[in-house]
């Protein structure tokens, strides 16, 4: 008869065996929480008081200074006045709607996870670029951190340094990090094999060639990965608002509960906002600075 | 100018993940073929044994697949061999670590590419200074040689522009320009020109010329090209899968080709175009150097021709033929043999080329004289031995 049963039924884990595991996992990971967590949160502290003073000072600079600021870098980086006109209309309009504290408590803290995205983003990327075998030990992990659903690994981080932003910047980073890694090794791969080779041959030293040879070339893809980064770190703002990340995320959350279908909407398009406002400067000055690269095929 | 600067001695290239495992079967002389179908490892090079010499330009030949360009990225070992010696100046390049190589290529050797290899992102001036950069020569005076070295390419004003804004014979003179501006006595050429479209190369080829004569560079040139081979190379090396099968001076490979191969390669060469009188010319026989009428004709029964050199002690002065000595001779036979009695007739220059001589060698009865700068007599070329080199048949 145990022969049939396998055969008509999948041969699965005792129900008791699987509780064991579990047990022991958890309670494995509770007690390395409890153990490191404290260790682990101070090691984190100087970037909660960064992100902290940096909230601050948007928040308590005037409106209109941030404003001008803002559209200033986006005229820079663009040279197009219509880019600072519609930051200039945007701002007010969020203003005008009150949704003014939220939104530099959400540009804050995108801010600071696409720097660090790029800062470990881009190595990392590089490193891939370099070595196959990187390649192979990463790509996997890149896929994990893509495909699993974000409200998993909110858990252990949520285990290991309970509710805030430092938990919030991290879930976000993990959830963003990936198109940088991704699009810095496929850009550095894609450069030129005879430039490089010309490098080479007038004795550049590998710095060298990174540098002043495979970055440059592979800056438009690099600069799509980082745009790619910001438009999802802020598509994770209401997600990471439900582990205590203050911004526009809070009220949308809040909507969702209690159905206040305007409260979304008009914070939902702030968030949109925010995202075209990212992506066209960023785009904008990635174009400029490759101007010369046009038409360089048929050359 | 005869030192050999770069010796390569008995250089193999096994392309495969394990080459030195499967050396022993190239040594036994198995074809790349068999090799390929055994192992799975391509021989791209075979027993290469070179020596070049000191401001030469030596050209390697090949057509696509023969391990040219694999054996030029060996002189600065973008590739490195499975097996055997690259010495410059005596020096065994193969020795050098990671610093020392890149020391060797920022000096000693720089390369111009057939796909230009320039930087996208940097302006004509930077690229040609680019080397200099790399060395970390200060930034001021790396331009300032740059836009020298673009003024002698010809390429004066266009400092600023990049390189997609360029044609490509354009493009290439930058090649150039950031080859040669980093004063390294070698210049690697791999197929530089052969991308450009013919008029384009041609001037590129008399530029490289014109630069040599003033630079005295010691130039390797990779081409498919033999006619471009023949007029660029002081020497020449045909390579055909992998291995050398034939190297000397043009002329020699022109006139002796060594295998079928070859032959079939030069064949379809320009040789009016390609040769020069003194490489086909025959000795200098038929010489006169009486002084009178009566001995000059005398002279002249000795070699059973009806027409003769006239030397003397100051060189080569004209021809004669056996009926003017005749005429001559009824007049006064102790007469002094004077350039009144001698044909008019221009001597040919050694160094001339086949092509701009053919029609005085056609139109002249007898072999028409070659005398070089000092006025001696140094050969002679008949419409027979010109009809022989240029026909069909070599002679």
């Amino acid at each position: 008869m145990a022969e049939s049963s396998w055969l008509t039924e999948f041969p699965q884990l005792d129900r008791a065996d699987l509780r064991d595991i579990r047990k022991s996992l958890d309670a494995g990971y509770r007690e390395f929480s409890r153990e490191y967590g404290e260790f682990i949160e101070s090691f984190f502290d100087p970037l909660l008081t960064f992100l902290v003073w940096f909230e601050k000072l948007l928040l308590a600079t005037p409106w209109w200074l941030v404003i001008a600021v803002i559209a200033g870098l986006a005229y820079l980086a663009s040279r197009s006045w219509k880019l600072g006109l519609g930051v200039v209309i945007s701002f007010m309009l969020i203003g005008y709607f009150g949704m003014w504290d939220n939104t530099m408590r959400t540009m804050s803290i995108i801010l600071v996870c696409t720097l660090m995205a790029i800062a470990l983003g881009v190595p990392i990327g590089i490193a891939m670029a370099r070595s196959d075998r990187a390649q192979a030990f990463v790509t996997p992990v890149l896929d994990v951190m893509q495909t699993m659903p974000a409200f998993v690994y909110l858990i252990p981080v949520v285990m290991l340094l309970g509710i805030g932003k430092i938990p919030g910047v991290i879930a976000v980073i993990i959830y963003a990090i990936p198109p940088v890694i991704r699009l810095t090794n496929l850009g550095i791969r894609l450069v030129d094999k005879d430039v490089m080779e010309a490098a080479t041959a007038y004795g550049a030293s590998p710095f060298q060639r990174l540098t002043g040879v495979q970055l440059p070339l592979a800056m438009p893809t690099i600069m799509a990965g980082i745009n790619q980064t910001i438009m999802m770190s802020l598509s994770m703002v209401v997600i990471a608002s439900m582990i205590g990340v203050k911004g526009l995320g809070q009220p949308v959350l809040k909507s969702i509960t209690n159905q206040y279908f305007t409260l979304g909407l008009l914070n939902g398009l702030a968030i949109v906002a925010l995202a075209i406002i990212f992506d066209r400067v960023s785009q904008a000055y990635a174009k400029r600075a490759q101007e010369h690269m046009k038409g360089l095929e048929n050359g | 100018m005869a030192d050999v600067l770069i010796e390569i001695e008995s250089l193999y290239k096994l392309f495969g993940n394990n080459p030195a495992k499967y050396m022993p079967l190239v040594h036994e002389g198995k074809s790349k073929d068999e090799i390929l179908a055994e192992t799975g490892h391509t021989l791209g090079l075979k027993d290469i044994n070179l020596q070049i010499k000191r401001g030469e330009i030596f050209v390697i030949m090949g057509l696509s697949g023969s391990g040219k360009s694999t054996l030029i990225r060996h002189f600065n070992r973008l590739i490195d061999p499975t097996e055997g010696v690259i010495k410059v100046e005596g020096t065994d390049v193969m020795q050098f670590g990671a610093k020392e190589l890149q020391e060797f290529r920022r000096h000693k050797m720089s390369m111009v590419f057939q796909r230009f290899g320039l930087l996208p992102h940097k302006n004509v001036v930077d690229n040609v200074s680019y080397g200099l950069q790399i060395q970390g020569v200060d930034r001021a005076e790396a331009k300032a040689k740059a836009v020298e070295w673009l003024d002698t390419v010809g390429l004066a004003g266009y400092e600023d522009q990049y390189p997609s804004q360029l044609s490509g014979g354009q493009q290439q003179r930058v090649g150039l320009a950031r080859a040669l501006c980093t004063d390294a006595e070698i210049l690697l050429m791999d197929e530089a020109f052969s991308a450009l479209d013919p008029l384009i190369r041609s001037e590129m080829q008399d530029q490289l010329i014109k630069l040599q004569e003033t630079l005295h560079k010691t130039i390797v040139f990779i081409t498919h090209d033999l006619d471009e081979a023949l007029r660029l190379g002081d020497r020449i090396a045909i390579l055909k899968d992998g291995e050398v099968v034939q190297q000397g001076e043009p002329e020699d490979i022109l006139l002796n080709p060594a295998t079928e191969y070859v032959e079939a390669f030069v064949r379809d060469v320009n040789r009016a175009r390609a040769l020069t009188v003194e490489t086909v010319m025959k000795d200098p026989a038929y010489r006169i150097t009486a002084e009178t009428i009566e001995e000059a004709l005398k002279q002249m029964k000795g070699f059973k021709q009806d027409y003769g050199y006239v030397v003397n002690d100051e060189g080569f002065q004209g021809v004669v033929t056996e009926e003017a000595l005749k005429e001559a001779y009824a007049d006064d036979k102790a007469a002094d043999l004077t350039v009144d009695v001698m044909e008019s007739c221009d001597p040919l220059e050694p160094g001339a080329v086949l092509e701009s001589v053919i029609p005085c060698t056609l139109e002249s009865e007898y072999p028409l004289p070659v005398v070089d700068e000092d006025g001696n007599l140094t050969g002679r070329l008949s419409r027979g031995t010109l009809s022989d080199v240029l026909g069909e048949r070599s002679a």
